[in-house]
């Protein structure tokens, strides 16, 4: 009988990509759950139609492409990048800004750049901004009211109505700025006592959203726990963010204050699932720790002098194009170098 | 407690390491042939330094070789030499080499064996010679002569020594059974090689999951100064480079070898060797193997005579056919798989294991790279696999190997942890012999060119010589021509055509013609002579002309030769030749006018 030949190693670690996705989404779900209990079914909706939608396109793409359907939906990567705009896109935004979101995700910034692995973007991201600045009416005014899912918020069949009715508006009474937003247009005009006197923010930082962003993070750490993540790109958003918010912000009066900053908007989502996909971030931890930090800065610059509300999409994309160069400058020191090889061969060699 | 330092990444695969360790080491029954292949290490290969047939006695030199990088072959047992022939040899690719297959006669017989009382009252050289002469090379990694090894340059001081027990690879236990019933041995080798080297420390390391070996290793070396050490279980601890870290801190150079920082690492095995053939004055001929998988029922550590094949060995393990899969030589993670189990165990073989496809898989097929980066956060050497990976497959090697491709000690820790399955090792390992190949062209044509470049150089001065001895002739010859043109226009004045190529040429013709003429009656005379017995009486008259003509034709060729010759003109050849057919035609002539004359 003719004997195996295979290159070394022979062992390998049951951890696949699939699987690895997996536990991102499974991870996903204190967050989801959070949503759900604040804000209603809208985002479970989105979820579910996203997720549906994104298989679907990717299918389609790589039916086009030539490529074996079934062996790359196994990765389930597509799946995470609908779960991710389900988990961002405003709870009661009309069903078909969600699909534009999906379809140029999977379609533009994935697939006709070559499928998994070859997008320079983030997927999710690049969905996420062009509604953002194609539907700016249906992003901002279709954030539902924060409340207790069993008190007063639309069920579940009014909910998938007003999502299928494919209004730019969902009626005003369910909906309600979100924290960033009302502080930001208020705070000029009003001192802090004033503003945080809003409904939005509650009792505690930002009601519902402090609790999904406690959800988020839950689920990063699990992340970290498994390794399937590295500290370097949550903790430097968040530190550049925080810092960026000290730093020139810190009379409340004035701007928003950091607690808000980090537990309001998709600042935790951003930190642990959105900026580390890894395929469009950076390699080395050096790599990570510059391009995380440049995300947090970037957040809060266009949070607070910017014309957006919340600024996790553009902070990624921006930083997406700096990642070829980051990780030319931020090699790590080989065993047994003196010093890292910095830049491109030919140049520097150490 | 000494201080522990970590290397960065690493795994921790499955040890099935009790697989093996459940009995003590057993000595394997002799084979029906050993196969003692000739080339043992890098350099050249032994020579056999015996016949076909011949008897001969365990420890025996069977081949040496002829400088001293290299050690050479000894008998593992007594008995006749079969052959001297290509034999499939422990190699990645499955490649036959020349080998000894001698056929055990059952005897045993020891050749004479003449052990050191006392070292140390001994040139240090003489014992390196020694542990050369008895065949002792590296049982650990590449198989070097130990006692190249064991002299390191001479600017570089040996302060550390490393004996290497962390045996961090799955499944294989040889280290582990050796250091628990041979720690004695160890210590004692260890022991020559200090005396050898005067290291300021000396130190056994040894991986936590071994407590037994640690235990007899700690024993063996109470009341002295040598450090047993426990590392923690993390593949690839026992990397040289990497065991160098964990102990003491430092790192080896890239391009380096552990002496440029003072270190040295040695095998256990190595050390047994080492004391054998100073204390028993045993050659290397037998070293210990372990023999697992699930696919053999009977797993365990064998004391196998070198030579023996990999087949008997399996044998005794109880294999069963059709439960194996996958023949791996060494470990799961740098093991290579076999093509065939009829292969000698040589002095680098420590590990044999025969998988079934439950125990190690297939792996599934390959899925793009996501840069999730756990190959990076596996890497020892601090690499970026992902990256390496990207610039190997898209064929920028410049760029890999700006990334340090050449640091990869190809220990299969990202390959290990990819969750897309990518065999990354494999990758490299293509990128490297691609990048080898390309320095040898590049080599190669750098020397083309120098070449060229010489014979462009040379071709130039000869055409300048060339032309010079041109300008020096055609001085000459214009001299030649002026002084010849006085002489012409002299003759001239006498009414003798000098050179009147046209006439001559007609007369040519006409000479040929005449000739095939007379040839043509010639052999019509031949034929006609039955019937015209009266011959003609040959023309004297008419060959006299003949030669006279031929005389004068032959001068003025010559004299144009003499020109052409002068001048350098490119019709020197083809006059020179007509010059000798004229001087054969006048020869002719000559002769056939005599004929006429008799």
């Amino acid at each position: 009988m003719a004997l195996a030949q295979q290159s070394s190693p022979h062992a390998r670690r049951a951890r696949s990509t699939s699987n690895v996705m997996l536990w991102v989404m499974l991870a996903a779900l204190p967050g989801l759950l959070a949503q759900v209990l604040f804000f209603g079914w809208g985002n479970l909706i989105n979820v579910v139609w996203c997720i549906v939608l994104a298989i679907g396109a990717e299918a389609a793409m790589l039916s086009l492409r030539k490529r074996p359907v079934m062996f790359f939906l196994r990765d389930n990567t597509a799946a995470v990048t609908g779960l991710l705009l389900g988990l961002s896109l405003p709870p009661l935004a009309p069903f078909w800004v969600s699909a534009v979101a999906v379809l140029a995700a999977i379609i533009l910034a994935k697939q006709l750049y070559g499928g998994l692995g070859s997008n320079p973007f983030n997927p999710a991201m690049v969905g996420y901004a062009l509604v953002l600045i194609s539907f700016p009416v249906a992003m901002t005014t279709n954030w539902a009211e924060p409340g207790l899912l069993w008190d007063s918020t639309p069920g579940f069949l009014e909910t998938l109505q007003i999502i299928a009715s494919g209004q730019q508006t969902a009626v005003d009474a369910f909906t309600m700025a979100t924290p960033l937003d009302y502080y930001k247009h208020n705070i000029s005009s009003q001192t802090a006592t004033e503003v945080l006197q809003h409904p939005a923010f509650g009792d505690g930082i930002a009601r519902g959203w402090e609790w999904v962003n406690a959800g988020f993070l839950a689920g990063g750490l699990v992340l970290l726990w498994l390794r399937i993540i590295t500290w370097h790109i949550p903790v430097s958003v968040l530190a550049g963010l925080a810092m960026m918010s000290l730093a020139f912000g810190s009379n409340a009066d004035l701007y928003t204050p950091v607690s808000i900053h980090l537990l309001a908007g998709g600042t935790m989502l951003g930190a642990f699932f959105i900026a580390t996909d890894p395929v469009s971030a950076a390699t080395s931890h050096q790599g990570k720790l510059i391009y995380g930090a440049g995300i947090g800065v970037l957040v809060y610059l266009i949070r607070t002098w910017g014309a957006y509300p919340d600024a996790v999409a553009f902070g990624v994309l921006l930083m997406n194009f700096a990642v070829p160069f980051i990780d030319y400058y931020t090699p790590p020191r080989t065993y047994g170098h003196h010093k890292a090889r910095r830049g491109l061969p030919g140049k520097n060699q150490g | 407690m000494t201080q522990l330092w970590d290397f960065s990444g690493g795994i921790h695969p499955d040890e099935n390491k009790h697989l093996s360790t459940t009995r003590p080491i057993d000595t394997s029954s002799l084979p029906d042939r050993l196969i003692l292949p000739l080339q043992q290490h890098i350099g050249v290969p032994a020579e056999a330094c015996v016949a076909v047939g011949d008897r001969v006695l365990k420890g025996q030199v069977v081949a040496t070789v002829p400088d001293t990088v290299g050690v050479p072959v000894h008998a593992s047992t007594s008995g006749t030499i079969e052959a001297i022939s290509m034999h499939p040899v422990p190699h990645p690719s499955g490649m036959s080499d020349l080998c000894i297959t001698l056929v055990p006669d059952g005897l045993d017989e020891w050749t004479n064996r003449d052990a050191i009382a006392d070292y140390h009252s001994m040139n240090r050289d003489t014992i390196l010679e020694r542990i050369r002469h008895f065949g002792v090379a590296g049982l650990g990694g590449a198989g070097f002569p130990t006692n190249i090894k064991l002299r390191p340059p001479k600017d570089r001081k040996v302060n550390t020594l490393i004996l290497n027990g962390a045996e961090c690879e799955p499944y294989i236990t040889a280290d582990d059974m050796t250091m628990r019933e041979r720690a004695d041995e160890i210590v004692s080798g260890l022991r020559i090689i200090a005396w050898i080297l005067r290291p300021e420390r000396c130190v056994i390391a040894i991986e936590d999951n071994k407590p037994e070996a640690i235990e007899a290793v700690k024993k063996a070396t109470e009341n002295t100064q040598t450090e047993v050490v426990v590392i923690p279980t993390k593949y690839p601890s026992g990397g040289e480079k990497q065991l160098i870290q964990i102990l003491t801190g430092m790192e080896v150079p890239s391009g380096g070898i552990p002496a440029d920082i003072g270190v040295m690492c040695q095998n256990t095995g190595t050390a047994i060797a080492v004391s054998r053939a100073i204390h028993q004055g045993e050659p290397l001929i037998s070293r210990v193997v372990t023999i697992t998988g699930r696919a053999v029922t009977n797993p365990g550590t064998y004391d196998v005579l070198l030579g023996t094949p990999i087949e008997h060995l399996l044998a005794q393990a109880g294999l069963d056919r059709r439960q194996l899969d996958r023949l791996i030589l060494g470990g799961p993670m740098m093991g290579y798989t076999l093509e065939t189990p009829d292969i000698p165990v040589v002095k680098t073989t420590n590990c044999v294991i025969a998988a079934t496809a439950e125990e190690l898989p297939a792996p599934p097929p390959e899925q793009p790279c996501i840069r999730c980066g756990m190959c990076a956060e596996a890497c020892p050497m601090e690499l970026l696999p992902q990256q390496l990976f990207w610039h190997s497959k898209a064929g920028e090697l410049e760029k890999a190997e700006h990334l340090n491709l050449f640091d990869c000690i190809e220990c299969g820790a990202c390959s290990y942890v990819c969750p897309s399955s990518i065999p990354l090792v494999q990758y490299y390992r293509a990128a490297k012999g691609e990048i080898r190949v390309q320095q040898a062209e590049h080599l190669k044509a750098d020397r083309a060119r120098e070449r060229f470049e010489a014979r462009q150089a040379r071709l130039e001065r000869e055409q300048q010589e060339k032309e010079q001895r041109k300008k020096d002739r055609a001085k000459a010859a214009a001299e030649a021509q002026a002084k010849k043109q006085t002489e012409a226009e002299k003759a001239e004045a006498e009414g003798q055509p000098a050179d009147d190529r046209a006439a001559k040429s007609t007369l040519v013709e006409e000479a040929l013609a005449r000739k095939r003429a007379k040839a043509e009656a010639a052999a019509t005379k031949t034929t006609n002579d039955a019937a015209q017995p009266e011959a003609a009486p040959p023309d004297i008259d008419a060959l006299e002309k003949q030669l006279s003509q031929a005389t004068a034709k032959l001068n003025t060729m010559q004299s144009m030769l003499e020109d052409a010759q002068a001048e350098n003109a490119d019709n020197v050849e083809k006059l020179e030749r007509a010059v000798a057919k004229n001087h054969d035609r006048v020869e002719r002539a000559e002769k056939a006018l005599a004929e006429a004359r008799n």
